[in-house]
């Protein structure tokens, strides 16, 4: 795999951009996941994901190919998060809570085509929770935690992509899991 | 209160930094007050929950939207995508590309009046004649001009930028074949190449 990145990324120095749709196609999830997890909302997170390829393309003669790619990609866009949370406007998306209802969005007042079985409702409801005691926390623990609980995730690479010493990310970690320790003590 | 160390040693459990040691240590602890199990075990609930988000799909067409954003592609790298995705393709149009040329060439500098070598033809203002009663051996290629068969050709005939006559006296074993037009003429040389190439093909197994 990081063979094969390596490759493409070679050939999109050379201004190949189907190869940097492989890379996309490879990393899609993990950058838009990160960015739904910063912001609580597809439609944000979709942009910032988009941009932070954007960027990384238009930047790759800044990167360092003996590196990490996907460290050097979650870095852009963890700041093109913390950037956005910075200056949020506020704007209203179909997936933005209803004013004065408890966790209802837009998508909900648009009918869905079959009802969840009750377990999975459940779930989803334990998810939506957890999301947003996630989104509660300020936005340096949040970066943290985000990253942390993101797949094969090391200390070293957070404290890389946060440009931060380990310890500082450690203890990040720490108050935000004890932040949603606290929150999430009686779900 | 216990002391805050404690909390320290149950993140690192949950961050799997914690040695064996330490861990005996916080087990320990956990065994004799009941306050930190409770925070312990909350916290692992905490960190099965954050663990269990599911995972999440960019939207479908995430990455035509990444790529419709870029900046425009070079002209080059386009063609030279293109030329490695289709090696056939681009064998073939070189190969067209160099033989249009070099018949073209010859075409071009194909003006002059010329005919095989043959003793026994007869040549006449740029006409070429198979006299009468003689037999010529082998093909009989003219080039801009014109030929008469009165006696015998043992092989084809083939006029290029001219006529043939044939007498009713004349007798040709092969074919006779006349080239006027450039397509044809091209088509005749295609022909002349394949046979070489089934003839260099065909001879081993011959042998």
């Amino acid at each position: 795999m990081d063979t094969i990145v390596k490759k493409r990324i070679k050939q999109v120095i050379k201004g190949d951009q189907n190869a940097f749709g492989e890379i996309v196609e490879i990393y899609k999830n993990s950058v838009f996941q990160l960015c739904y997890r910063m912001l609580g909302n597809r439609h944000e997170a979709e942009d910032i994901a988009q941009e932070a390829f954007i960027r990384a393309y238009v930047n790759i003669q800044s990167f360092k190919q003996d590196k990490k790619f996907s460290t050097w990609l979650f870095r852009i866009a963890t700041n093109l998060c913390i950037d956005r949370i910075r200056k949020k406007k506020p704007d209203y998306y179909l997936d933005a809570e209803v004013a004065g209802t408890e966790g209802l969005t837009m998508y909900s007042q648009i009918s869905s085509d079959s009802p969840l079985p009750e377990a999975e409702v459940e779930s989803l409801e334990l998810q939506e929770t957890v999301q947003k005691e996630i989104l509660k926390l300020p936005e340096k623990y949040r970066s943290a935690i985000v990253l942390k609980y993101m797949e094969d995730m090391s200390l070293n690479e957070i404290s890389e992509i946060l440009n931060l010493p380990l310890g500082t990310v450690k203890t990040r970690i720490h108050r935000g899991r004890e932040a949603l320790r606290q929150q999430l003590r009686y779900v | 209160m216990c002391p805050e160390q404690i909390f320290e040693l149950m993140h690192d459990y949950l961050d799997e930094e914690l040695d064996p040691e330490k861990e005996r240590a916080l087990r320990d602890h956990l065994k004799s007050c009941k306050e930190c199990e409770t925070i312990f075990n909350e916290l692992k609930k905490t960190d099965a929950f954050v663990r269990g988000i599911s995972h999440m799909q960019a939207p479908p067409d995430f990455t035509a939207n990444v790529l419709a954003r870029l900046p425009k592609e070079k002209k080059r790298i386009w063609m030279q995508r293109w030329f490695t995705n289709h090696p056939m393709l681009t064998a073939a149009s070189v190969f067209i590309i160099l033989m249009m040329g070099s018949l073209f060439s010859t075409w071009s500098q194909d003006q002059e009046f010329s005919v095989s070598k043959q003793k026994n033809l007869v040549v006449k203002n740029n006409t070429v004649i198979v006299p009468k009663g003689e037999t010529v051996k082998g093909d009989v290629v003219v080039h801009n001009g014109n030929v008469r068969i009165e006696g015998e050709v043992q092989g084809d005939v083939t006029v290029i930028n001219g006529e043939k006559y044939l007498a009713s006296a004349g007798h040709v074993t092969g074919q006779i074949e006349e080239v006027n037009e450039v397509f044809d003429w091209i088509w005749y040389h295609m022909k002349r190449i394949t046979h070489d190439v089934l003839d260099i093909f065909g001879q081993p197994e011959t042998k």
